[in-house]
């Protein structure tokens, strides 16, 4: 089936079989792999993609479903050369992964939390994130990347969750 | 060296390996695209036990884009069965089942298709045909004569069963004031990475080598691929450089792999399988240790706590996997941080009509260290002395170690008193005691829990000599190797896989503080099996320690060569230079630097002082300290280096919703040199929040039929950001005299003493009910319907 995807910015038009989830036309219909299957039922969040700002679950939705929606996914979060966005700089930071399997889809949530509240409290933290398990962390230097990221955008003039470290 | 002069060892550097997993650029093994990958499914039995009689997949092979259906009977006449490694020749194991079922889902056979997709739809049209067998679930009833044997050919379920007797038990229990027994069960549970398991095998004829990519974990995975399929070991290429999502022990894989490699070897294609969460839950190497304890334990009023009787029945599932040396090696620690004077451990593994049991993180500890505790605050209810006094009076003292146990393992070092009295001082107990009260003031249930438990690292294999004779394995090494290229930089190569242990960064610091050199310019590469030099793999908590020390040792080599060029070049006694960041400078305070020492290495053969090799490289393949003997007498040195751990923790929940809260949670922590903090912090959070899920949520549960309640992430319950607390970390260092820095293993901290200690605290929170936990994952419904009763009944 036709589907139109635009995905971290750039519209494509490609042939989805309509039973593939929206997480698998990102890794093999697109080579997007940044994306992660965990449980493919809903449960870990591994697969998190950005829906028009939202978080959502990729294994979720179908493919087809996807049709005309603005999807970001880690790829769209840097330049390719390198720099690494806020959030992403303060998982780096504050040491909020070890695997890194999940943190694709916790650095998405974190972005969807960020957008709406850009001084969230600790559980207002935990609770954006809680449908993302992590099973290497602990959570803890996740939940302090966030605080750290929505503390140096409120401190900073000009960047925004999904802008650019210079 | 001191932690003053230490430049990079011990700083808060960021780990190297954190910038390419947030941009997304990890490699893992589902990420790889091949060309002309085939994919497998596979068809599992639905019957805990059958016997097979047939399998018809004329349907399935005859679906567009299906290529193949392999049954065990073809498998298993081409391949050996896979490593035991204990005595028992006739539990025979296969990728695939061979004639006889021995678990639900149990894989039968596997389909090869042009797609996942593909494949498994065919796996639906896939006629097994079987017969009924009886089969039985419980360890206990296992044992008994009558009970139907997994492996009729064995004779019976017991895979082992060895009792061990260190120093005058039977005086100890006959001199002791009290005694009293108790039996504690740890439910089957792991640590379920989000990663499944996954391995691509490619198979190229005319070079007569097979290619293998995996997320792995797993000892001698390369040579075991190499018996299996009756290749040569120089015909098995692993590429390490591969990320792992996460393994904590679990990923080994090796079943998977074998069977996709005889696939591409067959079919002339590369050939994938990534399991899908269904497949791993029930069938990959997903499920962990499930162990009854019964303890005796013999001690004075004042405390002394003189011996120990302990039995663990360990419920290994359908084969002996790794199953039955998760008994051994707690043997190391089996006394934990305590002087017991003597002990009788029998270790009891059988076979079941469950899952494999496969190696998790602290590969059996945290279940003894777990009975170890629940004994100690027995002991110390028992007598009505506080539990921390207890403890106190029977912990092994700083002016002790190096301190032999009866079992023979000698701890390097520690200073348990001390670390308890920081956590004690930095949660201030008193007050801690003081809102526990006033939480049960208020109607809820309040309970404080302490756990002092060891980490036993630097993993060695000593537990198999132990455990089966006929293996003379001592050796257990892992090396690293150092260049420094012809422009001046260095690279670090390691020869394993990774699974989020930051072993990138390990070696960089280690050889950035040797060499004085920033290890952000240090490059670490990942050389593929054949390439690599001779390792281990980081199971055991063991790569600080071992990658650690080689790949230190490895650049302390590089630096003499470095030092006896300077020397040569300045006409001086190489003794009397000194390497600074670089640079070696003569006592009279000539120098030469590092592009001229670079230079010659590399161009001037003729500027070298004899002996010294040109280019500039060193290796270093190092030996688990300690590890020098086989055992002798039932008693073996285990792992080198023991690290300490002391939870404090205070949890409330109100009796009838029973919904636990952990209130408070400190750990106190001696892991000796931390080389990175960022990394030992994240790992023992990390481990608490697994072992806040074996405590309160995890289990791989089985039904009376057979089959596994628990198959998806809607049945087996993992600890979210909600559930696991914010954790405060008290530091403690005692180095190790054993290791280059005075680095202990750090990989399974927190795991090892959580569920003791959440355990704990629920039980002091019923203290006023006279209830009793016994059983890990608390049930916390059928606490408040105990609760429930014992007012009822008051
Ligand atoms: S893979 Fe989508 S929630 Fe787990
Ligand atoms: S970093 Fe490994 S699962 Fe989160």
């Amino acid at each position: 089936m036709k589907t139109e995807l635009t995905v971290n910015g750039q519209t494509r038009v490609i042939d989805v079989e309509p039973r593939t989830t929206l997480l698998d036309v990102l890794r093999d219909g697109l080579g997007l792999t940044a994306t992660h299957a965990g449980c493919e039922h809903g449960v870990c969040g591994a697969c998190t993609v950005l829906v028009d700002g939202e978080a959502v679950r990729s294994c979720l939705i179908l493919g087809v479903q996807a049709d005309g929606l603005d999807i970001r996914t880690v790829e769209g979060l840097t330049s390719g050369d390198g720099a690494l966005d806020i959030v992403q700089d303060a998982f780096c930071e504050t040491h909020g992964l070890q695997c890194g399997y999940c943190t694709s889809g916790m650095i998405l949530a974190a972005h969807a939390l960020l957008r709406v509240n850009a001084a969230p409290d600790e559980e207002e933290i935990r609770e954006a994130i809680s449908g993302n398990i992590c099973r290497c962390t602990g959570y803890q230097q996740i939940v302090e990347a966030i605080q750290l990221a929505a503390e140096r955008i409120r401190t900073s003039n000009t960047l925004k969750a999904g802008e650019v470290v210079k | 060296m001191t932690d003053q002069q230490r430049r990079f060892v011990s700083t808060n550097r960021r780990v190297r390996e954190d910038r390419r997993f947030v941009a997304g650029a990890g490699r893992y093994v589902a990420d790889l695209d091949m060309p002309g990958t085939l994919h497998v499914a596979l068809v599992a039995s639905t019957a805990p036990a059958a016997r097979i009689l047939g399998i018809d997949a004329s349907e399935a092979l005859a679906m567009e884009g299906v290529v193949d259906v392999l049954t065990g009977e073809e498998l298993s006449a081409a391949v050996t069965p896979l490593m035991n490694g204990l005595d028992t020749p006739l539990v025979r194991r296969f990728p695939l089942a061979v004639g006889q079922i021995r678990y639900a889902g149990e894989w039968v056979a596997a389909v090869v298709a042009e797609s996942r997709a593909l494949a498994e739809d065919a796996a639906e049209k896939v006629r097994v045909r079987t017969e009924a067998l009886p089969f039985v679930i419980d360890a206990e009833a296992a044992l008994e004569p009558d009970a139907t044997p997994v492996h009729p050919e064995h004779g019976s379920n017991l895979l082992l069963d060895r009792t061990f007797d260190w120093g005058p038990v039977a005086e100890d229990f006959a001199a002791a004031e009290e005694r009293l027994s108790l039996r504690v069960t740890w439910g089957r549970n792991s640590t379920v990475p989000i990663e499944t398991f996954g391995v691509i095998a490619r198979w190229n004829p005319w070079e007569e080598m097979l290619d293998v990519w995996a997320s792995i974990q797993m000892p001698k995975y390369a040579d075991q691929i190499a018996r299996a399929l009756k290749l040569p070991g120089n015909a098995v290429r692993v590429h390490y450089d591969v990320d792992v999502g996460g393994s904590y022990g679990v990923k080994r894989g090796i079943k998977h792999t074998v069977l996709v490699a005889y696939l591409a070897r067959k079919l002339g294609r590369p050939v994938r399988l990534i399991e899908d969460r269904l497949e791993n839950m029930r069938a990959g190497d997903a499920q962990g240790p499930e162990r009854i304890f019964d303890i005796d334990v013999a001690f004075d009023r004042d405390g002394t706590v003189r011996s120990m009787k302990m039995r663990a029945l360990d419920n290994a599932g359908a084969y002996a996997g790794r199953a039955p040396f998760q008994l051994g090696k707690p043997i190391g620690a089996i006394v934990g941080p305590y002087r017991i004077g003597s002990v009788q451990y029998r270790a009891m593994s059988v076979t079941t009509n469950k899952a494999v049991q496969e190696a998790v993180r602290g590969f059996g500890q945290a279940p003894t260290n777990y009975a170890i505790e629940t004994m100690m605050d027995r002991v110390a209810a028992h007598l009505g002395i506080d539990r921390l006094e207890l403890r106190r009076r029977n912990l092994i003292r700083a002016e002790e170690f190096p301190y032999t146990i009866p079992s023979g393992s000698t701890y390097d070092s520690g200073d348990y008193h001390t670390v308890i009295d920081k956590v004690l001082a930095h949660a201030d107990y008193e007050a801690l005691k003081a809102e526990r009260d006033r939480l049960r003031a208020e109607g809820l249930c309040a309970g404080i829990g302490i756990a002092a438990c060891l980490e036993p690292s630097g993993g060695n294999s000593s537990f198999e000599p132990l455990l089966n004779e006929k293996n003379r394995t001592s050796t257990w090494m892992e090396g690293s190797r150092v260049t420094i290229d012809a422009l001046g930089f260095v690279t670090v190569a390691i020869h394993t896989t990774s699974s989020g242990q930051g072993h990138e960064t390990l070696a960089a610091t280690v050889v950035g503080e040797e060499l004085g050199i920033d290890p952000d310019r240090i490059r670490v590469t990942r050389p593929d099996s054949l390439s690599s030099l001779p390792g281990n793999s980081p199971v055991g908590s063991r790569m600080a320690i071992m990658l650690g020390g080689a790949a230190a040792r490895a650049a302390r080599n590089l630096k003499r060569q470095l030092v006896a060029i300077g020397a040569h070049a300045m006409g001086i006694d190489p003794d009397t230079a000194s390497y600074e960041a670089g640079t070696i400078t003569a006592p009279d305070g000539r120098s030469i630097g590092w592009d001229e020492l670079v230079d010659i290495g590399h161009r001037r053969f003729h500027d070298l002082p004899s002996g010294t090799n040109p280019g500039l490289t060193a290796s270093f393949i190092q030996q688990v300290p300690t590890g020098v003997a086989l055992p002798k007498d039932g008693k073996v040195q285990m792992y080198p280096c023991y690290s300490f751990e002391f939870h404090l923790v205070l949890m409330a929940f109100d009796p009838v919703l029973a919904k636990p809260e952990i209130r408070r949670y400190v750990i106190g922590h001696d892991c000796g040199t931390v080389i990175n903090p960022h990394i030992v912090r994240g790992m023992t959070l990390g481990g608490i929040a697994h072992g806040i899920g074996a405590a309160l949520l995890e289990e791989f549960t089985y039904d009376e039929g057979g089959q596994l309640m628990t198959q998806s992430f809607l049945d087996y319950l993992m600890p979210s950001s909600h559930e696991v607390p914010s954790v405060e970390i008290v530091h403690h260092c005692t180095p190790s005299p054993l290791t280059e820095f005075g680095q202990k293993g750090s990989g399974e901290s927190g795991y090892l003493g959580a569920p003791a200690a959440i355990s704990g605290a629920v039980q002091d929170a019923l203290s006023p009910w006279g209830v009793t936990v016994d059983k890990l994952p608390l049930r916390m419904s059928t606490i408040s319907d105990t609760i429930a009763d014992a007012e009822t009944a008051a």
